[in-house]
C-alpha cells in the first residue's frame, strides 16, 4: 500500500502542487490525469523517491520512503518498476541489454536463463524478433514497449506507467492498455498510470486522480467519475471525449 | 540593483559549489562499489586514454617544435651557448606546456564529451531510469570517469613531454639551428626528476578539475538539447579556468 500525505511540491517560484493526500491499494490500478505540465511526472517521481517533496511524507507498508538512508531507499526502488515518458533506454547498448540489464545486475542468472527471460518479456510486449536492434532503430511506440519490458523483468510489485500509449496509433494504445491490465492480473502488480487518454482510464483503472489547479481536485472510483460535481473535472472529460469523437468520426 | 544582482550571483556560486561538493563526497563514498562500475572504467580508460593519444602526440611534438623555434630565435646571440636552448625547450615542456597545453586540448575532447553524455542521460531520464532500478548512478557514471581523468592524464602527459622533447629536437635538426647532440646536452643540463614530479602532480589535478566539473554539469544538466548544449558549454569554460587557476596554485606552492 502507499499512501501519499499532504506532499506539497514546488521548484524555485513555481509551485507544482500543494498537499497532495491519495492512498494506493494493493492490487488496485490508479489513473493519474490532468492537463500537460500540472506536476504528474513529478508526483510519479515522488513515490519511489526519485525527487524529494518540499513537505509531506509517502508511506509504503507503512514505511516513509523519504527518511530511508540511500542503502535503503535502493531496496525500495527494487520493489518499482517504471516506464518513463520516453522509454528511458540507455543507448549505449542494445534493446536486448537494455531489457537483461537489471538482471546482470541484480540476479545471479546465467545467460541461458537472461536470455529466456528477456525473450520472455520481449514477447509479452509484441517485440520478440526486436532485442539484436540498437535503440536508435526502435520508433517512439517500439521504445515504449521496450520500457515496458525492462521496467517488469524483475517481476516488481508496483509498476509505474508515465504517459504508455500518448503518441502511439489507436491500435497500438489499446494492445498496451490490455498489456497493463493483463500485468496488473496475472503478475498481481498495482499500478500507477499517467495517462492523457480517456480511452485507458476507463479501460484499465480502478480509481482516479485529477491534478487540477495546483491540488489534488479530485480522487475517487473510475465508476464515480461521471456523476461528479467537479467543473473542472468534467470538462476535462469533456474534451476528451470530444476529441475521441472527432478522431472516430 | 547592480549590487544585489552581484549578491544573486555570488550565492548562486557558492550553492553551485555546494552541489559540487556533494555530488564529490557522494563519488568518493561509492568508489567502493567496484562491481557497479567496473565494466565502466575499463570502458573510460579507453576512451579518455587511448582514444586521445592521437591529439596527445600532435600537441606533443608541435609544441616541442614551436618551443624550440622560438627559443632559438629569441636567443640569436653569441652571448649564450645554443645547448641552452635544449635545456629552456626541455625544462618548459616538463614543468608547464606538456601538462597545461595538453590539459585545456582534454578540457574540449575528454571534458566535452562527459558532460555531453551525462547531459544526455539525464535530460531523456535515463539516469532516473538508473536510480529506479535501485542503482548508484553516482558509482555507475561519475566514478569511473573522474577515476579514468586522475589515472591517465599523468599517462597523456608523459606522452605530450616525450613527443615534445622529440618534436623539439627534430625541428632543432631538420632547420639546422642545433644539431642532436647539444639540444640533448643542454636539456639533460637541467633535467632534474623534481620536475617530472611537480609535471605528474599537475596532470594528476588538472585530470580531476577536467573530469570532475564536467561529471557534474552533465550529472545535473537540465531543459533538453540546449540544456545539455548550455551544460557542455559552461563545463568547458569551466574547466579551462579552473585548470589555469589550478596551474597557478600549484606554481605558488610547489615551486
Ligand atoms: N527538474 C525540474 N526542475 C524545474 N522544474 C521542473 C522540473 N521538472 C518539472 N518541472 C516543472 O514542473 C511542472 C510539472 O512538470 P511535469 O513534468 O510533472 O508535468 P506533466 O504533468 O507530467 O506534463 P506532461 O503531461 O506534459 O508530461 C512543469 O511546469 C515543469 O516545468
Ligand atoms: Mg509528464
Amino acid at each position: 500500500m502507499i499512501e501519499i500525505k499532504n506532499l506539497t511540491k514546488s521548484f524555485g517560484d513555481l509551485l507544482v502542487w500543494r498537499d497532495v493526500s491519495l492512498t494506493i491499494q494493493d492490487g488496485e490500478t490508479t489513473a493519474i490525469i490532468g492537463r500537460s505540465g500540472c506536476g504528474k511526472s513529478v508526483l510519479l517521481k515522488h513515490l519511489n523517491a526519485l525527487m524529494y517533496p518540499d513537505e509531506g511524507k509517502i508511506l509504503i507498508d507503512g514505511k516513509s520512503v523519504f527518511d530511508l538512508s540511500y542503502t535503503e531507499l535502493r531496496k525500495v526502488r527494487q520493489r518499482f518498476g517504471i516506464l518513463f515518458q520516453g522509454g528511458a533506454l540507455f543507448d549505449s547498448i542494445s534493446t536486448f541489454e537494455n531489457v537483461a540489464f537489471p538482471l546482470r545486475y541484480f540476479t545471479d542468472q546465467s545467460e541461458e536463463e537472461i536470455s529466456h527471460n528477456v525473450n520472455e518479456a520481449l514477447t509479452m510486449v509484441n517485440l520478440k524478433d526486436s532485442g539484436s536492434k540498437s535503440t536508435a532503430e526502435l520508433s517512439g511506440g517500439m521504445r515504449k514497449r521496450v520500457g515496458l519490458a525492462r521496467a517488469i523483468i524483475l517481476k516488481p510489485d508496483y509498476l509505474l506507467y508515465d504517459e504508455p500509449t500518448s503518441g502511439l496509433d489507436p491500435r497500438t494504445s489499446g494492445e498496451i492498455n490490455e498489456l497493463i491490465v493483463n500485468l496488473a492480473d496475472t503478475m498481481d502488480i498495482t499500478s500507477v498510470v499517467i495517462t492523457h487518454d480517456m480511452h485507458s482510464v476507463l479501460s484499465i483503472s480502478d480509481k482516479v486522480a485529477f491534478l487540477d489547479e495546483q491540488k489534488l481536485s479530485w480522487f475517487g472510483k473510475t465508476d464515480d467519475m461521471k456523476h461528479s460535481d467537479n467543473k473542472n473535472l468534467m470538462d476535462f472529460i469533456t474534451a476528451s471525449e470530444y476529441q475521441i469523437n472527432k478522431q472516430t468520426a | 540593483m547592480i549590487s544585489a544582482i552581484r549578491e544573486l550571483r555570488i550565492a548562486g556560486g557558492i550553492r553551485e559549489f555546494g552541489r559540487y561538493g556533494q555530488l564529490l563526497y557522494q563519488a568518493l563514498r561509492s568508489s567502493t562499489e567496484f562491481s557497479t562500475y567496473r565494466k565502466n572504467l575499463f570502458h573510460e580508460f579507453v576512451k579518455v586514454g587511448y582514444e586521445s593519444i592521437p591529439i596527445i602526440f600532435l600537441v606533443g611534438i608541435f609544441t616541442g617544435a614551436v618551443m624550440t623555434l622560438q627559443t632559438a630565435y629569441q636567443l640569436d646571440t653569441d652571448i649564450y651557448p645554443s645547448t641552452i636552448i635544449g635545456s629552456i625547450v626541455v625544462q618548459s615542456l616538463i614543468i608547464e606546456l606538456a601538462a597545461v597545453i595538453s590539459a585545456l586540448v582534454l578540457a574540449g575532447k575528454v571534458g566535452a564529451r562527459m558532460s555531453t553524455e551525462l547531459g544526455t542521460m539525464r535530460v531523456s531520464e535515463q539516469i532516473d531510469a538508473l536510480e529506479a532500478m535501485g542503482f548508484n548512478s553516482v558509482s555507475f557514471l561519475v566514478v569511473p570517469r573522474i577515476a579514468a581523468g586522475i589515472l591517465m592524464f599523468p599517462i597523456l602527459y608523459t606522452t605530450a613531454a616525450v613527443f615534445g622533447i622529440l618534436g623539439g629536437i627534430t625541428a632543432g635538426a631538420v632547420d639546422g639551428i642545433l644539431p642532436v647532440a647539444e639540444f640533448m646536452e643542454g636539456g639533460r643540463a637541467f633535467f632534474f626528476e623534481s620536475d617530472i614530479i611537480f609535471g605528474i602532480i599537475k596532470s594528476f589535478v588538472f585530470g580531476f578539475v577536467i573530469t570532475s566539473i564536467a561529471c557534474y554539469k552533465g550529472y545535473y544538466a537540465f531543459g533538453g538539447a540546449e540544456g545539455v548544449g548550455n551544460a557542455t558549454t559552461r563545463a568547458t569554460v569551466l574547466s579551462c579556468i579552473f585548470v589555469l587557476l589550478a596551474d597557478f596554485i600549484l606554481a605558488a606552492l610547489l615551486l
